[in-house]
């Protein structure tokens, strides 16, 4: 499984906040500066890190949360991740398949 | 160096959440683990002892889940403190066990990296075995253990295989550990907070580990998948989480009412027991009505609580709660509360002291607070006592809504709703203004379901109710003879014609409580009994009752002190008191966990100041308008 960065440098990232239910995506990098947190700077980096969002995961989208589809339950690879979507934000993914953003 | 051995060696169980540390610290221990707290936190220390193959033997302890050692929560800074030898009073561990789940291996094995460099004797407890084989993991656990560069051991720790065998690598990893003189001249600690940088490193060398020592990946647990399709779709998935908390609560008041009749019968026998033992006098005061009346009064709780644990531990088992937690973080957010706060909450409705301590797995310090602010707002069974005597006292049976539920079934509802509400508008409040600040991400993982073992519940359970017994027969204990004692001195004068407490300190401060009570419909009598309602605020019931001077000493009481109440209160004063007892701050215990927990004097006292203000509000309110409705 390993990647192909070579088509993929082509197709402009998007947030993993913005997607919609079914939709997989590889993850091509981390940036929190758009997200607003109590937490100190670099943390929730670190911390999405840890939960296993690191370059080059494959992300799916499997549930939305209710009221306003938040928050989302994302499949890293082996395991599941619930976290919110202002949160997600940080996270730039290309998508493997095209499904309807939200 | 056996010489200087003075206690026996000690390992400490790491591991992600969920990874069955808990499973496995059973398996290891049996029954031989005990509850104590860490010097200066609250949080839980578990401790069990086994002998291992070797007849060694060896101390375990079981350190709360985490992701990293850069701990973020009470809880976690204990599992770092613990492992990096910083914990007042704990000795550094000898060895750490790192448990991991073996169906989440690339998820996992980061923080053994991390673990690793503190440079001490690690052993890796490959668990979950059985549900990897199924999953169709193909591991090598001899590569895994070269290319980690430590003992790799499987395990299943709902079964007893594996087990036998990572007691004996742990007898060799300290004998190993011991001769090189590792476990006493502190090795060399390469750990570090990481950064980024570092983790993605971690990150690489996990995913290089794993190319080497799995054969074939695990699939996805394909009955989880099914099951989230269901419980997590939107439009069923909270109607079912309100099922299963619906399900909870029927289940804490009809499982638990025969136990507590018994509890009540054996209470009452050795009430007559001493009774009939012991020569009149302060010594059988003391001993009936301080301290079997006053400690019986809050044990006889133990059957809910137990009920209610059993439901939140199977909860947690299967994996359901993290759920939980998801469906309700957008909702709980419009009042700023975290999806965590879900489970202190859900606690705090069996008795508010163990909710509070839940709070602790609450990572941000301002959402935590919030949490444990409005955790006595959500009706502990200790205030069904009062409920139960005024509505039996106030409320006639009627059936109400074409005789779907009777009237006292609708007072009681509206009585627990008022509390949730009040607690959802109170967080609201605080965190628009003191508590101000974005909230703590959520960042959770959602574990695959698992069928809970009845052997792991029962040992949860037998632990919270030792935890809570052992409150009872101290900090409770004390507070009733301290009660006690301001009833009963001094003692009346001769040919007194008022009831004994009267004439007590508990009833001068009764007196000087009544003229700040009486805007709100309270007599002399209702003061009287807040004040050691103070201590546990069901002793208020029996307090009333001794006030009321009923010639039945004890049993029979209550039915025949809603008789004397019906007589003698009006209905506004009676409702005024329920209404006060939605927000009653009146429990010691409850304002000195949160003094304990948040390790400050000033949420105690804002906790208590706001609560009177709003149960007075409330009484008041409820006073004049049922006044002016009804008719004084
Ligand atoms: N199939 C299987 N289930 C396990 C194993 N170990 C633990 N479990 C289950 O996994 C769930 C979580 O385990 P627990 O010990 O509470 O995890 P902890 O959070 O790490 O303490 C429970 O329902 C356990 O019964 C195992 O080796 N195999």
């Amino acid at each position: 499984m390993s990647p192909a960065p070579a088509d993929r440098s082509a197709v402009n990232p998007v947030l993993l906040g913005s997607l919609g239910k079914g939709t997989r995506a590889e993850i091509v990098g981390l940036d929190e500066s758009r997200v607003h947190t109590p937490l100190k700077s670099g943390e929730l980096e670190r911390r999405l890190i840890e939960m296993g969002l690191v370059e080059g995961a494959h992300v799916e989208v499997l549930h939305e949360g209710f009221p306003r589809r938040d928050p989302i339950a994302v499949r890293v690879n082996d395991h599941t991740v619930a976290l919110r979507r202002a949160e997600a934000d940080a996270v730039l993914v290309v998508a493997l398949t095209t499904m309807s953003a939200v | 160096m056996s010489e200087d051995r003075k206690s026996p060696p000690r390992v400490a169980l790491v591991g992600n959440p969920n990874s069955g540390k808990t499973a496995l610290f059973n398996a290891m221990t049996g029954a031989r683990q005990k509850v104590a707290n860490y010097a200066g936190v609250t949080v839980e220390k578990k401790e069990g002892l086994f002998v291992s193959p070797a007849g060694t033997r060896v101390r375990v302890m079981d350190l709360p889940g985490t992701y990293s050692l850069r701990a973020r929560s009470p809880d976690e800074e204990v599992t770092r403190d613990v492992v990096l030898g910083r914990m007042e009073g704990e000795e550094v561990p000898d060895a750490v066990v790192f448990v991991a789940d073996a169906t989440n291996l690339r998820l996992n094995l980061r923080l053994a990296l991390e673990l690793k460099k503190l440079g001490r004797p690690i052993i890796l407890a490959l668990n979950m075995m059985d549900a990897a084989e199924k999953q169709g993991l193909k591991v090598d656990p001899a590569e895994l253990s070269a290319e980690l560069g430590m003992p790799v051991v499987p395990t299943i720790a709902i079964q007893t295989g594996g087990i036998q065998t990572l007691l004996d690598q742990i007898d060799r990893t300290i004998q190993v550990a011991e001769l090189e003189g590792w476990s006493h001249n502190r090795a060399e600690c390469g750990w570090s907070e990481p950064s980024s940088h570092d983790l993605r490193d971690y990150h690489r060398e996990v995913e290089r580990v794993l190319a080497r020592a799995i054969h074939s990946h695990a699939r996805p647990h394909t009955a989880t998948q099914h099951l989230d399709k269901v419980l997590l779709m939107p439009g069923i998935g909270l109607p079912i989480l309100l099922a299963v908390l619906f399900l909870t609560f029927q289940a804490v008041f009809t499982w638990a009412r025969v136990p507590m009749e018994l509890l009540d019968a054996g209470i009452t026998l050795l009430k007559e027991g001493v009774d009939l033992t012991l020569p009149d006098g302060p010594l059988k005061s003391l001993v009936i009505d301080g301290i079997i009346a006053g400690v019986g009064s809050v044990i006889i709780f133990l059957p809910q609580i137990l009920v209610l644990f059993f439901f939140i531990q199977m909860l947690e088992d299967t994996g359901y709660m993290a759920r939980a937690a998801f469906l309700l973080d957008k909702l709980m957010g419009g009042v700023g509360l975290h999806g965590r706060a879900f489970i202190p909450l859900l606690s705090s409705f069996a008795c508010a002291v163990p909710g509070i301590m839940a709070a602790r797995t609450i990572e941000n310090r301002a959402d935590r607070i919030a949490t444990i602010m409005i955790a006595p707002l959500m009706t502990c069974s200790a205030r069904l006592p009062v409920y139960t005597l005024l509505i039996a006292a106030f409320i006639p049976e009627r059936p109400v809504l074409g005789g779907w539920i009777n009237l006292p079934g609708l007072v009681m509802f509206a009585l627990y709703a008022a509390g949730i509400l009040s607690g959802l508008l109170v967080a609201l409040v605080m965190k628009r203004t003191v508590l101000k600040g974005a909230r703590e991400p959520l960042l959770m993982q959602l574990p695959a379901y698992r069928l809970p073992r009845p052997r792991n519940v029962a040992l949860g359970l037998l632990e919270r109710g030792q935890a809570f017994l052992v409150r009872a027969g101290t900090t409770i204990f004390t507070l009733m003879v301290v009660v006690w004692a301001l009833g009963s001195f001094p003692a009346p004068p001769d040919g007194a014609l008022e009831p004994a407490i009267r004439y007590s300190i508990a009833g001068a401060i009764g007196h000087a409580l009544e003229p700040l009570l009486a805007p709100i419909g309270f007599n002399w009598q209702i003061a009287l009994a807040l004040v050691p309602g103070m201590a546990a605020r069901e002793v208020a019931v029996g307090v009333l009752g001794t006030i009321y001077a009923l010639s039945g000493n004890g049993d029979a009481l209550r039915s025949s002190l809603a008789t004397a109440l019906a007589h003698s209160w009006s209905l506004p004063t009676a409702l005024s008191l329920l209404a006060w007892y939605v927000f009653a701050p009146q429990c010691l215990a409850t304002l000195s966990v949160v003094r304990r927990e948040l390790n400050s004097r000033f949420w105690p006292l804002v906790m208590f100041v706001f609560l009177t203000g709003l149960a007075y509000g409330a009484a008041f309110v409820t006073y004049r308008v049922a006044v002016s409705v009804l008719g004084g």
